[in-house]
């Protein structure tokens, strides 16, 4: 870690401006992933400029949407009785990821922000483009078994490790940021980025644009969703495969589905054509089959990952089952009994 | 009145309320005026040569105290053998810092000394290195070629080489009923102790140190100090009452000791030098490991044929070898055996003991090929190693000193309900969930190595027992209490047990299950000579009841010498104290255990696991749901201290067969994972029902105290147990460890 | 892209007065940004029972209670918290007394070489305070944040569900 200077800011307009006056500056929320980054020294900065002031209530409703505080915690989000009783999905996926201590901690804005988990991006003295654009991927022919098999360029197989932006997909929520040009709203299907040709780029946040809010619909699938994180451990590790699905039944039949894999690719991945697909069938472990296999139709496995490909069908059935009973669903978002 | 002997009491950790309050000082945390802080920086290359540094560069930022590189390091000792340890395998000892050459992946190759830890930390990440680099070799299956025979040592007394062979196997397997066969592969793996490695360095002025150090072995780092820097023994002192765990990565000197004490000695000033997390995978690991297994038995299920192979890493500069293959004759007596071990040296860190070493690999290759043998004779597998009991040791021909496994079977069974198990695979089911029952037996030899204890009782009548041996964080400054509070017929309140300084007494360093066998019995005979002196004090006194008295005659109990036969007849300890003109009375005693006597018996501890999974039929998920691990090790100290170490043996059980795995990627030649959050050690989430049973085991030869270590026993049978259950699920034998959960999709 | 600086940052006048309120008692440090709230404990003002198992957010060793909430301090920077109420396991109870998980962890042997201790107490008390696990199930999922490399899960899950329950160790 390298020193740097400290600012701290009251308001969005000053946060902006502090760091529009700073090359190499970045805003701190919770820290969780940022101070693990600069100690591994991937990460230089000449300041911080600390946003955690910025904060009022962590979440809100307006003219029937609600609003997600980007600088209210995890936790603080997750256990909301707005989020817990109108959107229970987003609930359980938070929840799902890290720690409690760390929920504690991380914001809002920062998930959305969070790196790859990638071996070889964590390894500084290994090539990896998106860290050093350009030096190569290791991960591609390295040991691949946490990494995408949807999405993937030659350039880049890092995957995005959040659980709570797998929910946020799934609702179709959208990202309000504000940088020095002003105002500006991102529908969550465009935030995040697939490497292509510029891995190194996450998002398409502009710099120095900070997040200040996430917008949710209405509509929060209270009766049917259900999130499932499969991993190594049961807990404390990020997902290998992860499944959100919310869903809406009438007359025993799908009126509108959604679902959003995690842990596959380097945002959330949701596919039209399968939830189009469900539209209107009965909601069954054979529907549910058909739609998990044109989900994962475009899917490359590697070396170490190539069984994500049949988790990810598996897990698609089991969530999408289980969301028909959300009571079924356990602690740490492991498969239901 | 009588006094309730304290040994086999479920006493409380005495250091319980340090370790709650966080008052328990570890070895980077002595608050030391003027502390200089170290952070080393380690080689991004694996082999090779350092060809230059910016150390002058980096040295000009203010606050940066010195670069110690091998360019500017002292003069240090200049034989191998000085760098030297008890725990050195055959080979020629790393030494830091010693020439440009790179020998691994991480190698330390610079010290940082900064007035602050940030400051050192961030120079550290500031130096770099320019080398030349060579192709290097580290990967296991790639090198089988390579595999030779390791070179003997002193280190093969306690790690004997394989029994010899015995008939004929390829004979005997073509005549076999049943064959099993296997294909095991164990990877890399990391102690990751919780705490850090740290070293913190007093310098006291001429040469003279006091150091803080995480450690197995308080005499085994002063001796390393002193022979590799020069200094009189007496001059240097380790401190090391507080460890947190090392589980085996603290039986040598680590290097981080070497660094913090060169920079002090340098330096003349209080240096620490803490690892980082990633550090922690830089100084020794548990080999990676192949076996192949053959075992054939008659259509009674009565084995006739043994065979079994290990092959496992070393480094290129020492030969580490593990106890793989002696176990399967010890077990099952075969008149057909073959057991053969080997090594591939490599470019990576000598390993290093890690919990239950060789025993853990070996006995899941063993135990797995007999779990197959008996699902394919059709014998439940607990019969089936009845049928093959070995009341005897067939492998060295001798009896056991004792051996209470087949207890440890019925107890075992019963508490866990074998009785309701299916041998059928894919037979028993939970909702989405497969159910599977699985056993194994465990077995761990029970050494005994020489050690000195002094006892000292005081003018306030309070004994003082003292042995530099460390507490790991298995009980033993509580268990020492109690046996030595038991020497005296004292309550725990009148005792001291003073430990971790190299101060105190010689005790070896503390693994393999021998500490309490080893200091255990020293502070028996110490314990014997106290009462011996406190008789004679006795017996010396005008009008004297104690008059031609033997030991025998006379008991101890709570401040007294009574006559066993006239309990009447008493005298105070205080009263013998102002006898001996109210001096404290001192003994201090060497114990050399009886090699030739203990020669004439095996002696070992033994288990039985048991284990239920469920693995989700869909999605491959495992959980071990019960267990329950049955022990036979002679005489329980403390079964509250000593539950706690077969659980955890248990959890670690887990870890190896289900989670933990250090990941290599043999390209650049490296570990990929060296961090907590992606080395997958078992979170609350992961335990669930583990029991425990000390089955009741006498043993008059194994040691003055009856008892045999329990350190390792409790990782030996269960790993083994744990897949053959996921076989009873599932069908599937997955020899690989750790289990993933993908390979049962 | 690492982009090293080729001046090294190093200007002391970025440190700033930082006040803590510790287990009671006010602190003024003056510290620079980098220096983590966890090591701030640590090397300023040798409050060691807050351990460092890892430094990176991945072991729960280092877990104080910050304005009521258990929180990771090696990743938290002292400079963050200024003005914050930091309670550490040296401050948990009252001097000379033990608080009840303190007690229990020592009756159900819940420790054994006793470094990730002082993390999991505290962070056992942020969890009873929070008040979301009811099963044990949930116990055991809300403190997975907490590693112990000896194994003693199952002890400190007996000792924290006794004082949910209400064991008489007040």
């Amino acid at each position: 870690m390298n020193d740097f200077d400290f600012y701290k800011s009251e308001s969005i307009a000053d946060a902006v401006e502090k760091i529009s006056n700073h090359t190499d500056s970045r805003f701190i929320a919770g820290g969780t992933n940022l101070i693990d980054l600069l100690k591994y020294n991937l990460l230089r900065v000449s300041s911080l400029v600390d946003v955690n002031s910025i904060k009022n209530q962590s979440v809100t409703e307006k003219d029937g949407l609600v609003l997600l505080n980007a600088f209210a915690t995890n936790a603080e989000t997750a256990y909301h009785p707005i989020i817990e009783q109108r959107y229970p999905l987003l609930s359980k996926a938070i929840l799902a990821g890290a720690s409690a201590q760390i929920r504690n901690m991380a914001t809002n804005g920062g998930n959305l922000l969070q790196r790859t988990r990638c071996y070889y991006f964590y390894d500084a003295n290994t090539p990896c483009n998106k860290r050093e654009p350009g030096s190569g991927c290791s991960a591609i022919n390295g040991y691949n078994r946490n990494l995408a098999i949807l999405g993937t360029s030659e350039h880049c197989i890092a995957i995005f490790p959040s659980d709570m932006c797998v929910a946020l997909s799934a609702l179709n929520a959208t990202v309000c940021v504000t940088g020095s040009e002003g105002e500006r709203r991102i529908p969550f299907s465009a935030f995040h980025r697939l490497p292509d040709d510029t891995p190194e780029l996450d998002n398409n946040l502009l710099p120095n644009e900070l997040i200040t809010s996430i917008e949710l619909p209405a509509k929060g699938f209270e009766k049917n969703y259900s999130y499932l994180k499969l991993r190594d451990r049961n807990s404390y590790a990020f997902a290998l495969v992860s499944v959100a699905t919310a869903m809406e039944l009438e007359n025993d039949t799908i009126k509108e589905i959604r679902i959003a894999l995690g842990g596959v690719a380097s945002k959330p991945w949701r596919v039209q054509e399968a939830e189009d697909f469900l539209q209107e069938k009965a909601p069954t472990r054979e529907n549910f089959s058909l739609a998990a296999e044109i989900i994962l139709q475009d899917a490359k496995g590697f070396e170490f990952n190539t069984f994500k490909i049949e988790l990810a069908k598996r897990a698609i059935i089991r969530n999408c089952l289980m969301a028909l009973n959300p009571s079924s669903q356990l602690p740490g978002a492991q498969p239901s009994a | 009145m009588s006094i309730k002997p304290l040994i086999g009491q479920p006493i409380s950790r005495l250091e319980g309320h340090l370790k709650v309050t966080g008052a328990a000082k570890y070895a980077g945390e002595y608050n030391v005026s003027d502390l200089l802080y170290g952070y080393v920086v380690n080689s991004t290359i694996t082999k090779g040569k350092i060809i230059s540094m910016n150390s002058d560069e980096i040295k000009k930022i203010p606050g940066i105290i010195e670069i110690f590189t091998h360019e500017n390091r002292p003069s240090l000792a200049w034989f191998d053998m000085q760098y030297s340890d008890m725990d050195a395998p055959p080979g020629s000892p790393f030494r830091p810092l010693h020439k440009p050459e790179i020998k691994y992946n991480g190698q330390p190759i610079a010290l940082i000394v900064a007035e602050t830890f940030e400051l050192a930390r961030y120079a550290a990440s500031l130096l770099k290195a320019v080398y030349k680099e060579e192709k290097f070799s580290t990967h296991l299956q790639a090198n089988l070629s390579k595999a030779r025979k390791p070179q003997p040592g002193l280190a093969t007394m306690l790690k004997p080489p394989p029994p010899k062979e015995k008939g004929n196997v390829d004979l005997a397997i073509n005549a076999a009923a049943f064959t099993a066969k296997g294909d095991f592969t164990h990877g890399t793996e990391h102690h990751n102790p919780l705490e850090l490695f740290a070293t913190t360095t007093v310098y006291e002025g001429k040469g003279k140190v006091t150091i803080y150090d995480k450690t197995q072995g308080t005499i085994n780092c002063q001796l390393y100090v002193g022979n590799v820097f020069g200094l009189h023994f007496k001059d240097v002192r380790v401190i090391s009452p507080y460890v947190g765990g090392a589980f085996g990565a603290g039986l040598r000197p680590q290097y981080q000791l070497f660094l913090s004490v060169m920079a002090a000695l340098e330096l003349k000033r209080n240096v620490r030098v803490t690892l980082d997390r990633s550090q922690m995978f830089t100084f020794g690991h548990r080999p990676p490991t192949i076996q192949k297994t053959t075992f054939g038995s008659d259509v009674n299920g009565k084995i006739t044929s043994l065979y079994h192979e290990a092959i496992g890493e070393t480094s290129l500069h020492e030969d580490y070898t593990e106890t793989v293959v002696n176990w399967a004759p010890m077990l099952y007596p075969s008149p057909n055996s073959k057991m053969e071990y080997n090594l591939v040296p490599l470019d990576v860190f000598t390993p290093i003991d890690m919990r239950a070493p060789g025993g853990c690999t070996g006995l899941h290759a063993i135990e797995s090929t007999i779990d197959d043998l008996a699902h394919q004779a059709k014998i439940d597998p607990i019969k089936f190693r009845l049928i093959n009991y070995a009341d005897r040791d067939e492998s060295v021909n001798r009896p056991y000193s004792s051996k209470e496994l087949r207890a440890c079977f019925i107890q075992g069974a019963e508490k866990f309900g074998w009785e309701n198990r299916n041998p059928e695979p894919r037979s028993m089911r939970r909702g989405n969930k497969l159910v599977g029952y699985g056993m194994a037996t465990g077995v761990w030899e029970s050494m005994i190595l020489p050690a000195r204890a002094e006892a000292i009782l005081t003018t306030e009548g309070r004994l003082i027992v003292k042995s530099a041996v460390t507490d790991i964080g298995t009980g033993t400054l509580t268990v020492m209490s109690q046996i030595a509070a038991d020497e005296l017929g004292l309550p725990l309140s009148m005792v001291s047990f003073e430990y971790g300084d190299s101060k105190m007494p010689f005790a070896p360093i503390q693994g393999g299950s021998f500490t309490v066998s080893t200091v255990g019995s020293a502070i028996k005979v110490a314990g014997e000579a106290m009462r011996k002196k406190l008789l004679k004090i006795a017996q010396r006194l005008p009008n004297s009841a104690f008059k031609g008295a033997e030991l025998d005659n006379v008991v101890f109990q709570n401040g007294f010498i009574r006559l066993r036969l006239n309990l009447s007849k008493e005298i105070s300890i205080k009263d013998l104290i102002l006898a001996n003109g109210g001096k404290p009375i001192k003994t201090k005693n060497f114990n050399v255990p009886n090699l030739l006597k203990l020669k004439k018996h095996s002696r070992a501890a033994h288990s039985a696991a048991f284990v239920e999974v469920e693995v989700d039929e869909e999605l491959g998920i495992i959980n071990v749901t019960r267990a329950v691990t049955a022990v036979a090790a002679g005489k329980i100290i403390n079964p509250k201290t000593a539950r706690s170490q077969i659980l955890g043996g248990m959890v670690w059980s887990i870890s190896k067969a289900l989670r933990e795995e250090t990941i290599s990627d043999h390209q650049f030649g490296k570990y990929m994972n060296q961090n907590l959050g992606e080395y997958h050690i078992p979170v609350h989430a992961d335990i669930h029902d583990l029991d425990v049973i000390f089955v009741e085991e006498k043993d008059e030869i194994v040691n003055e105290l009856g008892s045999k270590g329990i350190g390792e026993i409790g990782l030996v049978g269960m790993p083994p147990a744990i897949a053959n259950a996921i076989f009873n699920a599932t069908g599937k034998r997955i020899n690989e460890f750790p289990i993933h959960f993908d390979k049962l999709l | 892209m690492l982009t090293e600086t080729t001046k090294p940052i190093s200007h002391a006048k970025n440190a700033s007065t930082v006040s803590l309120k510790i287990n009671g008692e006010d602190k003024s440090l003056v510290l620079k940004p980098w220096v983590t709230l966890l090591d701030c404990l640590r090397e300023n003002l040798d409050l060691t029972g807050t351990k460092k198992g890892c430094d990176h957010g991945q072991c729960g060793a280092c877990t104080v209670i910050c304005d009521g909430k258990r929180i990771l301090s090696c990743l938290t920077l002292a400079v963050m918290k200024d003005g914050s109420e930091i309670t550490t396991i040296e401050g948990i109870a009252p001097s000379g007394d033990l608080h009840p998980l303190q007690k229990a962890f020592i009756e159900h042997d819940a420790f054994q070489c006793g470094y990730c201790t002082p993390g999991q107490i505290c962070s056992a008390i942020g969890m009873l305070a929070e008040g979301k696990a009811n099963t044990e199930a949930e116990v055991k999922e809300l403190m997975s944040g907490n590693l112990c490399r000896c194994g003693a899960n199952t002890n400190i899950i007996n000792a924290i569900m006794e004082v949910k329950n209400g064991g008489n160790y007040e």
